[in-house]
């Protein structure tokens, strides 16, 4: 059962000096101003997309680095390659050079959202507390988080499985404009999310989903080198597909290393609908492409022998070579920068390996 | 989506009755069940006749109808909370909801009584997604849909033909969680439904739930008993191992099993901490089940429900039974049920 047993709720850390904000942007920053009262303890790390001559201005008082496309170019050299460019995936530089424990990252037209009581949501300290509280993978809890206070695991649930396995992911939702493809969107442009689901639920093991990198948090040491999102935006045939694909590759492997994934709240207030008509040329191509990704990854099984995320990712790239190369040379490519995302994760984190053959990032 | 239509004649209540005076239970239920046929299964350890008020379209069936129906070495098959599915054996209708009779009706956010004939019906009726999490739970609710990045493919789903509902109140927790902390309640309204992914198993708690009865009848079963088996939810594991047949038989048969609403609030009854002792024998055996249940594989023959019980029954039996006989019992309790549901069904209605 779960730990606490007392009526006093343990208040949530912080953690500021362990978690930074990771925040793609190509037009500005306005919406960090709705959420200082959360954000601002933290160290954020922009990357701005698109023209680098232009100025993104922070807002004051906020402590962050942010990396243009040439400062992803310098660092990077020609590695940078397997970082897209005129695509919110370019995010995940900014996974790759932070020196923290934990990436909360999220969109710049993501506001701050109110609960049911009309009271601001702190999605930050939501994650957080999803991050710290362990995941049940193996066996479905029909109360959903049993570490939630006021919940528990029911009657049936086995005790062997109850201390439950590290949370990897935080994957949270959104009001308001929801997070559908370019063809639901055509077909129902109204349609606003307005249900408010009390409820955080551990995706089960050898099940996939549609991870969205709108509201997401992870642990980078548990899950970050297969935080990769791929090739996207400017030169590549597809969009749109960069945290869909992440969340194939990092649910397989948290599956293999006994991970665990979350998903629910928090929510947060998600403002702007994209264009239906340019989603879908971007998307186009993934839509078809997608029912041949999903049995592969369905499918995908990794070898005993893989033990760390990087070999795991590493080992993935491979069977994406063999086994998807031949639907398009597209993803001949995307193995190849997965190869090169895994070579610059490991420059830019040099690690140190520990007795019992886990890799710990030196931070 | 179109509306989801709600037909009296699909569709039977069952309740087992534990308490002679039905009388409170059934006037509070009035508003949400007395439009349909309702079938009350009598505890046969309970002596006195049963008081139900009038306005009701109800059978009682109680011990001597169950003693003509199955020979005498199958009756203890339907002694406790197992007599209720009795009422799935003899109801005639396509669906069932089946609540414990110390529930009443939950309310939901909006302080509305909530139907949950109607959640249940609807979630019956609408299709699952099993093969692929939808982050936004069920897509077939108003309001919602699949996400980006959900196979199109898969969006037509499954059947879905088991709804388990939750509890509002005394939630269905075991009787070490509750005696650890007995003033736990459960008072969050969760407003989802969303499938339980293929191959994940679940606890079925019967205190609250509906099913297709046409399609996964002979898969809800009355098989485990445990030895101390009393008359308190703390005490019985019969729905925990119905739970585990009917999620394999699913996965095996490609149809969907639902989580989430319709809540009941579930009201006092029994002692946790006197519950302590019986319960433990049913806590150690799912350290084994789970993962016998896990890897469990079925062939390529077992086409329907029954089928998929049959071989589970001998795979039971051969993988556990002679280290646990209260399983190869449970085996043979199996067997017999699709053998006396099939005998039930083929009878002509008088």
């Amino acid at each position: 059962m779960s730990s606490s047993s007392s009526s006093t709720i343990r208040p949530t850390p912080l953690l500021k000096d362990e978690l930074d904000i990771v925040i793609p942007t190509i037009r500005n920053l306005d919406f960090l101003e709705m959420w200082r009262p959360f954000f601002q303890p933290y160290h954020l790390i922009i990357v701005q997309d698109g023209d680098p001559s232009k100025i993104i201005k922070v807002p004051e008082g906020f402590d962050y680095e942010l990396y243009n496309r040439n400062d992803i170019n310098k660092i990077l050299g020609p590695k940078s390659s397997c970082i897209s460019f005129k695509d919110s995936a370019c995010r995940c530089f900014g996974y790759m050079v932070s020196k923290k424990k934990y990436i909360f990252t999220i969109d710049d037209d993501c506001f701050v959202a109110k609960d049911p009581s009309g009271n601001d949501i702190n999605a930050l300290e939501q994650h957080i507390k999803n991050l710290l509280s362990p995941s049940t993978p193996f066996f479905f809890n029909t109360l959903y988080d049993p570490y939630r206070e006021g919940a528990d695991f029911v009657r049936g649930y086995p005790f062997s499985l109850r201390e439950g396995v590290p949370t990897a992911v935080s994957h949270g939702l959104w009001l308001n404009i929801p997070d559908y493809d370019a063809p639901t969107q055509l077909v129902k442009p109204r349609e606003r999310n307005t249900r408010f689901v009390d409820a955080v639920l551990t995706i089960p093991k050898g099940t996939l989903f549609p991870m969205c990198g709108m509201n997401l948090a992870f642990d980078r040491e548990l899950i970050g080198p297969a935080m990769y999102f791929g090739l996207m935006g400017d030169g590549q045939p597809i969009g749109r597909y960069d945290d869909m694909w992440a969340g194939w590759c990092i649910k397989v492997i948290c599956d293999h290393l006994g991970l665990g994934v979350k998903t629910g709240l928090p929510y947060i207030w998600h403002s702007k609908a994209s264009n239906p008509f340019v989603n879908l040329k971007k998307e186009y191509k993934g839509i078809y492409w997608q029912e041949e990704l999903i049995p592969f990854f369905q499918g995908a099984t990794l070898p005993k022998e893989c033990t760390t995320v990087q070999s795991c990712y590493k080992e993935l790239s491979k069977q994406v070579k063999a086994k998807l190369g031949k639907i398009d040379d597209y993803f001949n490519k995307l193995a190849d920068a997965m190869l090169t995302w895994i070579e610059a994760w490991d420059e830019l984190n040099p690690s140190m390996q520990l007795a019992n053959g886990i890799e710990r990032l030196v931070v | 989506m179109s509306q989801v239509t709600i037909d009296r004649n699909e569709i039977d209540i069952v309740i087992a009755a534990f308490r002679s005076d039905l009388t409170s239970f059934l006037e509070e239920w009035r508003p949400i069940i007395s439009r349909f046929h309702l079938i009350i299964v009598q505890d046969p350890d309970l002596k006195e006749g049963l008081k139900i008020p009038n306005g009701f379209d109800v059978d009682v069936y109680t011990k001597s109808d169950i003693d003509k129906l199955v020979s005498a070495s199958h009756a203890s098959m339907f002694s406790g909370y197992a007599c209720r599915y009795f009422g799935y054996l003899v109801s005639k209708r396509k669906y069932i909801v089946s609540i414990d009779d110390d529930c009443s009706p939950a309310k939901d956010n909006n302080g509305d009584v909530v139907d949950i004939v109607t959640q249940h019906i609807t979630n019956l009726k609408t299709p699952a997604t099993p093969l692929f999490f939808n982050t936004l739970y069920d897509p077939y609710r108003k309001g919602s849909d699949f996400v980006r990045g959900y196979p199109f493919s898969l969006r037509s789903g499954v059947p879905c033909v088991l709804s388990c509902g939750l509890w509002l109140n005394l939630a269905d927790f075991d009787a070490p969680t509750q005696s650890l902390k007995p003033e736990l309640r459960n008072s969050r309204y969760v407003d989802a439904v969303l499938t339980v992914p293929k191959n994940s198993l679940m606890p079925m708690s019967g205190i609250n739930i509906a099913f297709d009865r046409e399609t996964v009848g002979p898969a809800i079963l009355p098989a485990l008993k445990l030895a101390k088996e009393g008359k308190v939810r703390w005490e019985t594991m019969e729905d925990v191992w119905c739970g585990l047949v009917v999620k394999v038989v699913c996965d095996h048969l490609q149809l969907g099993v639902k989580t989430g609403i319709p809540y009941v609030w579930r009201n006092e009854r029994g002692s946790a901490i006197d519950s302590l002792k019986k319960e433990w024998q049913g806590v150690k055996l799912m350290e084994e089940l789970i993962p016998f249940f896990q890897t469990l594989k079925l062939s390529q023959d077992a086409v329907t429900a029954e089928d998929c019980v049959m071989e589970m029954a001998v795979a039971i039996k051969k993988g556990m039974g002679s280290k646990h006989p209260e399983l190869a019992n449970a085996a043979g309790n199996m067997v017999e049920w699709v053998k006396i549901w099939k005998e039930v069904g083929s009878r002509v209605l008088i």
